[in-house]
């Protein structure tokens, strides 16, 4: 009796449950606005290594790119909104960019994810971002897997991809020491495998001596540089985070080998090394390292000086690095992006923009995105440090189908004090 | 009540719940069932048989992979690729367990602890050494909502009905195991292994079963992050991660199901919610605790805990219970 009178209530509990749940608030499509985007403001978001193992080269990124949207807020905003970027920190841990990223579309109802950073990271949201219809836009990171309009429509890369950075680096060596003994060290990842790659299309896969590999998670890289010691190696293509590049270096510095460096622009940002090997030896020890950038980093240039001056205004004058001008160069792509999304953005109106083609943003070569290719960046630009200086040298590569050209740099001026309207 | 019983109508009280949760409430939901289901496992293990494992983290993603892998190979309607990757995650889990109860019978106490915190630390060189997809891990599929369901739940609900569904078939069993006759005789190998062997209990055996019972729960922990996520990643089965399920079992109070329930839901909201306090402070102090403050407040918490209440959460509450005036005499059945 007593127990027939409880299933009686728990029966009635749960069928006022249902009716609350029926009423409340996880029903999908039952809103007609765009998310995110209100009359003054628009609202963004993104992944960021804040803390965990990659901190240390690019937490700088997301705090860069909010001083850049500071700026264009303290100047109107873009149509009149200001632009809210809410960074999420994920550790570099795909588990937590899940939550992060989860977080971002469904509480903070984000308008579109800008720059989330990583492949292992960003390839645990692709999927998820793609059913949710959200704008993945500018991914930071060179893996290819960003470039799939046919699968992934909304998302776009931003950095140019590994296999073009290796390839270029790889070109540029061979002009200028035909018969050197050319060497790879790559992570073990998409990373490693697409320099690796874009080198072999230059040299052919038998021409290259002695390739190396290493994790993440490895202590120090003895074993490795001693291996390619031994072969003999003279120009050791890396395709290693900042962190990794100081190590190789300071490694067969000790070991007093000096061959020719040659990095990809993940890991060869010269402020950032500076860091690691120490004001003093840097100069010494980076000289004549060869590397390749798309972004605007001459240090007299106009980009820069903008940059540098926002850096001062909005970003408490934290260390000026590569990272300042790759964050602060989003910002700008993005703020273009939505300027050219209308008076009233749309989800779709913003894809529509970057496909377009008519975006210029601001690298030393014009960015390729269209509705088939949503790459950014075709080609780079080589540069050298040169006693402590890191610059551009007259030469430039774009790379399709596996051919190397070389093309004239063709920097975009600066307009309109870098405010897109 | 019956344990299946009281399960089911549990199960079905949790997804009318999700209807009112928002989506990413019913994500966080789906997080807390998978923790539930492997911390239940580790609370019986350890209440039960005072067999510590700091390792629950590897059983859930030995779990994880089995059901990514099995899942995304299955070319067929969803519910058989759900079900042939459950099965993939019992049976990998399961064999697992057995590996390390067989260890277990010939350890105790810091050494058997130790060697799963070993296995926890492998993790990450396993996924790089084994075809597990190195750091970037398994692609697990994406079950979209059926049909019938699209227009009155989102995505998140969905999976948090499958996550729900998942953690009580992994956990019934458990809670029936631990009042039947291999409950009895977990406690009594716990108790005195030579009187439990006096009385013709194996003590080997039962550690050994013990294990499997507690890997099991674990692994299909696994395959509910899986499913919520579509992604088994090394890098979400830490070292930080595996002591925050002890943490779970701990606070929750160690040997108990509902305790286990209680931790789980602490273990996922409480980050969450240090989080938004973190959001609250200065920019500046909040990014230097940013990631920092949620282990620190564990840790000051789980000290106090202990001190204040050994028993755990559910020792507490059962004592609250215990001090109010009672109507009718207490049920015998303490699995509760």
């Amino acid at each position: 009796m007593r127990d027939s009178k409880r299933h009686m209530r728990t029966a009635a509990a749960l069928a006022a449950a249902a009716a609350l749940g029926l009423t409340a608030c996880s029903t999908p499509g039952d809103d007609d606005s765009v998310p995110g985007v209100t009359d003054d403001t628009v609202v963004i978001g993104t992944h960021q290594p804040l803390t965990g193992p990659a901190a240390a080269g690019y937490s700088t990124i997301s705090a860069a790119t909010a001083a850049y949207f500071a700026y264009v807020n303290d100047n109107g905003g873009i149509h009149g909104r200001s632009i809210e970027y809410v960074i999420k920190d994920d550790g570099y841990d795909p588990a937590s960019t899940q939550t992060a990223v989860r977080e971002l579309v469904t509480e903070e109802k984000v308008f579109a994810i800008v720059n989330g950073l990583g492949t292992p990271t960003h390839s645990a949201v692709l999927d998820y971002l793609d059913q949710q219809g959200v704008p993945d836009l500018f991914v930071s990171s060179g893996s290819l897997t960003w470039n799939q309009p046919a699968v992934y429509e909304n998302t776009f890369a931003f950095n140019a991809d590994y296999v073009t950075e290796g390839a270029a680096l790889a070109q540029y060596a061979v002009e200028q020491e035909p018969d050197a003994k050319i060497c790879v060290l790559g992570q073990d990842d998409d990373y490693g495998e697409g320099i690796l790659e874009g080198v072999e299309t230059v040299v052919g896969s038998n021409a290259i001596t002695d390739v190396q590999s290493y994790t993440t998670s490895a202590e120090d890289l003895t074993a490795q540089i001693g291996a390619m010691m031994q072969a003999e190696c003279e120009v050791n293509v890396l395709g290693t985070i900042n962190g990794f590049t100081a190590m190789a270096v300071g490694t067969a510095a000790q070991m007093e080998w000096f061959p020719r460096w040659y990095v990809s622009s993940s890991g060869a940002d010269y402020p950032t090394l500076a860091g690691y090997l120490g004001e003093d030896l840097a100069p010494v020890l980076l000289q004549g390292l060869v590397s390749v950038n798309y972004l605007p980093f001459s240090p007299d240039g106009e980009w820069v000086a903008l940059f540098e001056r926002i850096n001062e205004e909005y970003n408490d004058g934290a260390p000026f690095t590569g990272n300042t001008v790759f964050g602060m160069s989003v910002g700008y792509l993005f703020a273009e992006a939505l300027a050219a999304a209308g008076e009233d953005p749309t989800r779709e109106s913003l894809v529509a923009a970057v496909e377009s083609g008519d975006l210029v943003g601001n690298g030393i070569l014009p960015l390729s995105y269209s509705a088939d290719d949503h790459a950014a960046y075709r080609g780079v630009g080589i540069t050298i440090v040169n006693e402590g200086v890191q610059d551009y040298v007259d030469a430039a590569y774009t790379v399709a189908a596996g051919q190397v050209t070389a093309v004239e740099p063709d920097p975009v001026p600066l307009e309109n004090e870098g405010i897109p309207g | 009540m019956k344990t299946p019983l009281r399960a089911l109508l549990l199960t079905a009280l949790a997804i009318a719940a999700t209807f009112g949760l928002d989506p990413f409430r019913n994500y966080q939901l789906a997080t807390t069932a998978a923790c539930f289901a492997a911390v239940a496992g580790l609370t019986v293990l350890v209440g039960l048989t005072g067999q510590l494992s700091l390792g629950h983290a590897v059983l859930m993603a030995a779990g994880g992979y089995g059901f990514a892998f099995t899942a995304s190979a299955v070319d067929g309607p969803w519910p058989l690729a759900l079900l042939a990757g459950l099965a993939a995650a019992v049976i990998v889990s399961g064999l697992l367990g057995l590996l390390l109860g067989m260890a277990a019978a010939r350890l105790r106490g810091p050494y058997l602890a130790g060697l799963t915190l070993a296995l926890v630390i492998a993790l990450p060189s396993a996924a790089n050494a084994l075809p597990l997809g190195g750091d970037q891990g398994a692609r697990a599929p994406f079950f979209a909502v059926p049909e019938a369901l699209s227009a009155l739940i989102a995505v998140e609900q969905w999976h948090a009905w499958l996550a729900i569904a998942i953690s009580a078939l992994a956990v019934t069993p458990l809670v029936m195991l631990r009042s039947g006759r291999a409950g009895l005789r977990m406690r009594a190998v716990l108790d005195d292994e030579t009187a439990a062997k006096l009385s013709g209990v194996d003590p080997g055996l039962v550690k050994a079963g013990a294990f499997v019972a507690s890997a099991v729960p674990a692994g299909l922990g696994g395959a509910i992050l899986a499913v919520a996520t579509q992604q088994v990643t090394p890098g979400g089965y830490g070292l930080a991660f595996s002591l925050l399920l002890v943490v779970a079992a701990v606070v929750g109070g160690l040997g108990s199901i509902g305790g286990a329930l209680i931790g789980s839901v602490l273990v996922v909201v409480l980050p969450w919610v240090v989080d938004q306090l973190v959001g609250a402070l200065p920019a500046d102090l909040g990014q230097r605790l940013n990631g920092n403050l949620a282990v620190l407040l564990f840790g000051a918490g789980l000290i106090a805990m202990t001190l204040a209440w050994p028993g755990g959460v559910a020792r507490l509450l059962d004592r609250l219970r215990a001090a109010r005036p009672k109507r009718r005499a207490p049920a015998a059945d303490t699995g509760r």
